[in-house]
């Protein structure tokens, strides 16, 4: 390929690249500050001081905010779970079927989608709260219900999407083939249609996975006073003020979505890879 | 239309069943429940803390004629729809360039681009605190050029500049996603014939690539318009948006059928972007048919 040529190589130009560096600086300078900032010895964080581990050693310590970073895991593990298996079967059900209402049962599947947060907050709020009461004395991680019936809710939905552009690219055919070798309705899903399924599945779990640890404004109205997210956590502490503790226990947050993004597509790439290693 | 491939219901009820009955239930009893309660509790009134009586009264709705709640839905419309158009400003050269990149760089440039989306919302949100404070990092630097301190934070400014911080990524990929499914050929045509690079993009990319364009600016503007964290800890007191004020009905005035009139008022607006979008998507069609 002639590079350098190309008229419409757009990255090789210099205000385009100048403008790169700017957004990219846009994006990450407050939170390189953030990181820079936890390993800073001093209380009032504006003055760098020296390198100091203390704020992590403070966040291991602080078992409120372990056990609210341990019930944002739970959520988001079981959540994640559940809609994957939610999303992929309604995505199934509306690619496959024809059914009375379908156009009218999309739009409502589409509207924890677009329904702004705050709507499904409150709506939560009221439904765990007069109509549904969630017993708050269940050992953990019962004790989480509410909070994950309502990430589910809003999770299952954008699997759906995503398995539902995958299976758009399915060959029925094979599906029919499977059958007419005897394969059963259920090992002619699990053993055609699932691995077809399985980048869509992927990238739905992540999302779902990050949707959930993201959450901030629907758990703030479904929690009870006991049950407390890591995100409703630092909530209450910035609320507080800004400490280093924050930015050490912030930090860690950043690094777990690293390290889960990292995970999430080197899966995704090697199963790609497999794919068309084998066509 | 039904699709060729789409199977009768009727005539595989068993697989049917199966499939759809459970995330049909979830979907009524953990979302569309929920909200016709608080629908329900729109028409209602308190009638002391712990009971709603709902006695089909539009009073509620009444009272957003009010011009402080009429005020904060034209502040929260505004400063959703300059979010959009920063956004746009700043992310369109972004998805331009990852269109135009190698397949090698276009994976690290969309990952630059979603890292900061997949990171907590409330992390970022708390960055831009540290970062904009009095004492903070911007105005450090503004110090050493001999300017500011100036109020960065608690205002106005902040509010916008965290939406615009917060909501880019979700611009640029669907951007990205518009541009690229451009027939590339017309542009180098449009550049053979003499267009500079300039023209080309307005007369050729954005026309062309105007559907995509549009829901890319929706699908920024729905989560502008309903924020919550942003104002609540970038703003002041005046740079409270519409869920700023139905978390306070909820949880501090106790107002619950006021905050689900709200509620539903700001579900409506949404409902009414995502159909002004549709309208206008529709008719390009149309003109091109």
């Amino acid at each position: 390929m002639s590079r350098k040529a190309a008229p419409l190589d757009y990255l090789s130009r210099w205000p385009l690249r100048l403008w790169l560096v700017l957004v990219a600086i846009f994006l990450y300078a407050p939170l390189f500050t953030l990181i820079a900032f936890s390993f800073n010895d001093s209380r009032r964080n504006i003055v760098w001081q020296g390198l100091t581990l203390d704020w992590y050693g403070a966040v291991f310590n602080d078992t409120d905010l372990l056990t609210a970073f341990g019930n944002s895991l739970t959520i988001a593990a079981i959540s994640t779970v559940v809609s994957l298996i939610l999303g992929a079967m309604v995505a199934v059900a509306c690619w496959r079927f024809r059914f009375p209402l379908k156009p009218a049962f999309e739009g409502a599947l589409a509207l924890p989608i677009v329904v702004p947060e705050i709507c499904m907050g409150v709506a939560m709020l009221v439904f765990f709260s007069r109509v549904m009461p969630w017993p708050d004395d269940l050992p953990w991680p019962f004790s989480l219900g509410a909070i994950i019936i309502a990430h589910i809710s809003f999770s299952f939905p954008f699997v759906a999407v995503i398995v539902r552009a995958r299976l758009a690219s399915f060959n029925r055919e094979l599906e029919e083939a499977a059958k007419d070798l005897g394969a059963s309705e259920w090992r002619a899903f699990m053993d055609v249609l699932v691995p077809h399924m399985k980048p869509a599945l992927i990238a739905g779990a992540l999302l779902a996975f990050t949707l959930s640890l993201d959450d901030f404004v629907i758990t703030f109205f479904t929690a009870g006073p006991d049950t407390v997210t890591f995100p409703v956590k630092v909530y209450s502490m910035v609320r507080f003020s800004v400490t280093p503790e924050v930015n050490a226990a912030s930090t860690l947050l950043i690094v777990v979505t690293v390290l889960l993004t990292a995970i999430g597509l080197k899966m995704q790439g090697k199963d790609v890879g497999k794919m068309e290693g084998g066509q | 239309m039904p699709e060729a491939h789409e199977q009768n219901w009727k005539r595989a009820k068993g697989p049917f069943a199966a499939v759809f009955t459970a995330p049909a239930l979830w979907l009524l009893f953990f979302f569309l429940v929920p909200l016709a309660i608080i629908w329900a509790y729109s028409f209602g009134h308190t009638v002391d803390l712990t009971e709603i009586s709902i006695d089909g009264t539009f009073s509620n709705y009444a009272r957003i004629a009010d011009p402080v709640y009429i005020q904060v839905f034209v502040k929260s419309l505004w400063y959703a729809a300059l979010t959009t158009f920063l956004c746009l400003v700043v992310g369109f050269p972004v998805a331009l360039a990852i269109t135009f990149a190698s397949d090698r760089q276009k994976v690290w440039l969309l990952l630059l681009i979603m890292l900061p989306f997949w990171t907590n919302l409330l992390v970022r949100t708390y960055a831009l605190m540290a970062v904009l404070r009095t004492e903070g990092f911007v105005n450090d630097m503004l110090g050493w050029v001999g300017l500011g301190p100036w109020p960065l934070l608690h205002n106005n400014f902040a509010v916008v500049f965290g939406l615009v911080y917060v909501n880019l990524p979700f611009l640029v990929l669907p951007l990205y996603s518009a541009l690229d499914r451009l027939d590339k050929s017309l542009l180098e045509a449009s550049l053979d014939l003499g267009a500079g690079h300039i023209r080309t993009i307005f007369e050729v990319v954005v026309p062309l690539a105007l559907p995509g364009i549009l829901s890319g600016l929706l699908i920024t503007f729905i989560p502008a318009l309903g924020s919550y964290l942003t104002p609540d800890l970038l703003g002041g007191p005046d740079s409270q948006m519409i869920a700023n004020v139905i978390e306070r009905q909820f949880k501090r005035a106790n107002d619950w059928p006021f905050g689900s009139a709200l509620s539903f008022i700001l579900m409506y607006l949404t409902f009414f972007a995502i159909a002004a979008q549709g309208i206008v998507a529709k008719r390009r069609k149309g003109l091109e048919q």
